[in-house]
């Protein structure tokens, strides 16, 4: 069948089972628009106010269903404006095409209208790009694209179309690539059963398990792996949900505001295994006093993970679950320890805590959200304070239940990515735990959550400063808040209100439970609710930079 | 820090080398010489890179490369299993009294001369790093005027190729 590039597109996004996608039209993409307006009852596409909100919510909605995430922008700085949404999903592994219209070809490199080099400037920060010249070659490609977003380590393809491919007309066949066989890293027999006797053998064993345990679907094989072997078990923030919260062998987050016990544990650890994780500097602090008695177990796909940061004494290079399954078989099960007795000694002692004063505080309003979704709703964070306070104090049993930009940190995250979760799960109450900071940066999103009836609580922790940094300028600063204070009179209400959202303002800690339960009850339209906290709250414990994990300050 | 060579194979697209000195830029490893050409097959290419660094930095490079779509096969190379070469072409200043003892030292090392001027010889010579350091040494009492030297290139010894194949 003849077909036009942009038909092309759509028909290789229905190929991929594509129904939702995120963007923001442009010259260079009004072929696609087209196309996607005839197509109309196959692909929902969702506008959003800014290309960057594209990116997120598209990076949400992979988050949260597992599938790739898809958005579209035209060239120049629609381009541009995804920038930060593809590095954040490139940082944190998540699944990603970005489909990008480009000038003509015959306009390519002489700096023509909304002409952009977006393979070159996306090179770092894609698994793989391409510019597409060529008609014939576009359906191979888009296929291509969606087969390495999903292969090993996910993350986020670009594929950018020349406006004249969009128009160009060639035969079409539905003919999906046959799958490139992934670069499998066999784990021999011999190598699993030297990780068994290890762990067998191990008197202080610790279990970190990381973003790539969800993506990889082996919640239940780490759960196992840690029950058997009576594992205490600690998550980076990637990892949150992929091990119960509520879970007797869980001890908390690990590294710069993990929990004391954790960070304690892995001091006194003789074996530290780390499952999906890359010992990121937030994690480690100070390399060489990391983990320093114990020998590293590193569990991953991507072999080049391993030994980036940390040397790896057994490392197990591959898909994890399959992995986890053969090396389960070979654990043997065993009673609570005097280790795990020793854990729960600290679990008592240094409770990750706050001071309840009879003020408003951040830690109370993120527990009553915890208890008035019943533990259950998608949490979506902006960056700093809000971000910490929610892994904290929300406990996370389920994988793809806490969508936060872990690697790039990315402010302005959170909002976008709820649409995109909330998409993907309408059967789920979604918050967005925010701060006024990040929240001003993207706020107009909320005018795409109300378009589209989208019934997210926006909770925000407002503080009217940049909390985290002023925390830092607080602690290592001498109190030196430069440019920190964005105490300026911004009515939060006013302004949901005027996006066709609701607002709720709340300064005492008795409003609150109501203001929850009365924006949990929202099903057609988001609500924010401007919660006015202190500005000197903290996020502890914190560790200083430069120290060991196990010096840390918590209070 | 020792120098290491790897032999990459890589596709023959446009854009290939740029995402391959990016991967080396943004990571901070660093690149002593790089020659790229196309291989006995059209669409693949073969890159040969040397690094400069330890052990620790050489696992990290060949295994970031191997991420890359774009790359096929990465071999770092023994020095004592491969043989290299590596090509520069030499201006030196020469002078009536000079000339014939550069001329000897050319033959010396099996150079060409390639150009001559009044005061000037330019010289091509190919072979190992250390070969191509001896004669510049040499040649550098007569004042050396201008060195272009291409990266270096080597292959395995006997019957061992690199090819394609599987990924």
């Amino acid at each position: 069948m003849k077909l036009t590039g942009a038909e092309i597109v759509i028909e290789c996004l229905k190929e991929q089972g594509v129904d939702t996608v995120f963007g923001f039209p442009g010259g260079a993409v009004l072929n696609i628009y087209d196309a996607l307006y005839k197509a109309r009852g196959e692909i929902r596409h969702i506008l959003t106010s800014h290309e960057q909100g594209a990116a997120h919510a598209a990076d949400g909605y992979a988050r949260v269903s597992g599938k790739v995430g898809v958005c579209i922008a035209t060239s120049g700085p629609g381009a541009t404006n995804l920038v930060t949404g593809i590095a954040t999903a490139y940082m944190d592994s998540v699944p990603m095409v970005a489909l990008t219209g480009q000038v003509a070809t015959s306009l390519l490199g002489k700096d023509s209208f909304q002409e952009v080099d977006i393979t070159g400037i996306t090179m770092p920060i894609t698994k793989h790009n391409y510019i597409v010249k060529d008609v014939t070659k576009l359906a191979n490609i888009m296929r291509e694209a969606f087969i390495i977003a999903k292969q090993g380590r996910p993350g986020p393809v670009l594929v950018d179309i020349c406006k004249d491919v969009t128009a160009a007309v060639t035969d079409f066949e539905n003919k999906p690539l046959k799958k490139v066989p992934a670069v499998s890293i066999g784990v021999s027999d011999d190598e699993i059963d030297a990780a068994a006797e290890v762990i067998n053998n191990s008197s202080r064993p610790v279990l970190l398990s990381g973003g790539g345990v969800s993506i990889a679907d082996a919640c239940e094989e780490v759960r196992e792996l840690a029950e058997k072997a009576k594992i205490p078990v600690t998550t980076t923030l990637m990892g949150l949900g992929s091990f119960p919260g509520t879970h007797e062998l869980f001890t908390g987050l690990v590294g710069m505001h993990g929990s004391k016990t954790t960070n304690l544990a892995i001091a006194e650890a003789d074996l530290f295994i780390a499952i999906g994780a890359r010992f990121s500097d937030r994690v480690i602090s100070n390399v060489s006093r990391f983990a320093p008695n114990a020998k590293i177990m590193h569990i991953d796909i991507d072999p080049a993970e391993v030994g980036k940061n940390v040397t790896a004494h057994y490392p197990l290079v591959g898909n994890i679950k399959k992995i986890l399954k053969k090396l389960n078989a070979r654990v043997k099960n065993r009673d609570y320890t005097d280790w795990n007795k020793r854990i729960d000694e600290w679990k008592r002692s240094f409770p990750v805590k706050y001071t309840q004063d009879g003020s408003l505080k951040p830690q109370y309003i993120v527990e009553k959200i915890y208890e008035l979704t019943g533990g259950n709703a998608i949490i979506t964070t902006e960056v700093g304070q809000n971000q910490l306070w929610a892994a904290q104090f929300y406990k996370f049993t389920a994988p793809r239940q806490f969508i936060s930009s872990g690697g790039l940190g990315t402010m302005g995250y959170g909002l976008g990515a709820s649409i995109g979760a909330q998409l993907a799960r309408p059967d789920k109450k979604v918050i967005n735990i925010a701060g006024d900071g990040s929240f001003r940066m993207n706020c107009n999103e909320l005018a795409t959550a109300v378009e589209y009836k989208l019934p997210i609580v926006v909770a925000i922790l407002n503080n009217r400063v940049l909390g985290m940094v002023r925390q830092w300028q607080a602690l290592f600063y001498g109190g030196r808040y430069s440019s920190t204070t964005i105490d300026r009179g911004t009515d939060f209400v006013a302004l949901a209100r005027a996006y066709g959202a609701i607002g709720i303002n709340v300064t005492k800690p008795e409003e609150v439970e109501p203001a929850i339960s009365r924006a949990l009850e929202s099903t057609d339209r988001p609500v924010v609710i401007n919660f006015e906290i202190d500005k000197d709250e903290k996020v502890f414990p914190i560790v200083p930079p430069g120290a060991p994990i196990d010096e840390l300050i918590d209070e | 820090m020792a120098k290491h060579t790897l032999s990459i194979l890589v596709e023959n697209h446009a854009g290939v080398l740029s995402r391959v000195a990016g991967l080396f830029s943004r990571r901070g490893f660093n690149i002593d010489s790089l020659a790229v050409g196309v291989t006995e097959n059209p669409d693949i290419s073969r890159m040969t890179i040397v690094v400069d660094g330890d052990d620790y930095i050489v696992e990290q490079v060949s295994k970031q490369l191997n991420k890359l779509v774009d790359v096929i096969k990465i071999k770092n190379l023994d020095d004592s299993e491969s043989v290299s070469r590596e090509l520069a072409l030499i201006k030196v200043s020469a002078t009536a009294s000079t000339r014939s003892e550069i001329v000897q030292l050319v033959e010396i090392f099996r150079a060409n001369i390639i150009d001559v001027s009044r005061n000037t010889l330019t010289i091509e010579i190919s072979g190992d790093t250390d070969k191509v350091k001896a004669l510049e040494d040499l040649l550098r009492q007569f004042g050396i005027k201008e060195i272009v030297r291409t990266g270096l290139i080597a292959i395995e010894r006997g019957n061992k190729v690199i090819n394609a194949g599987e990924k």
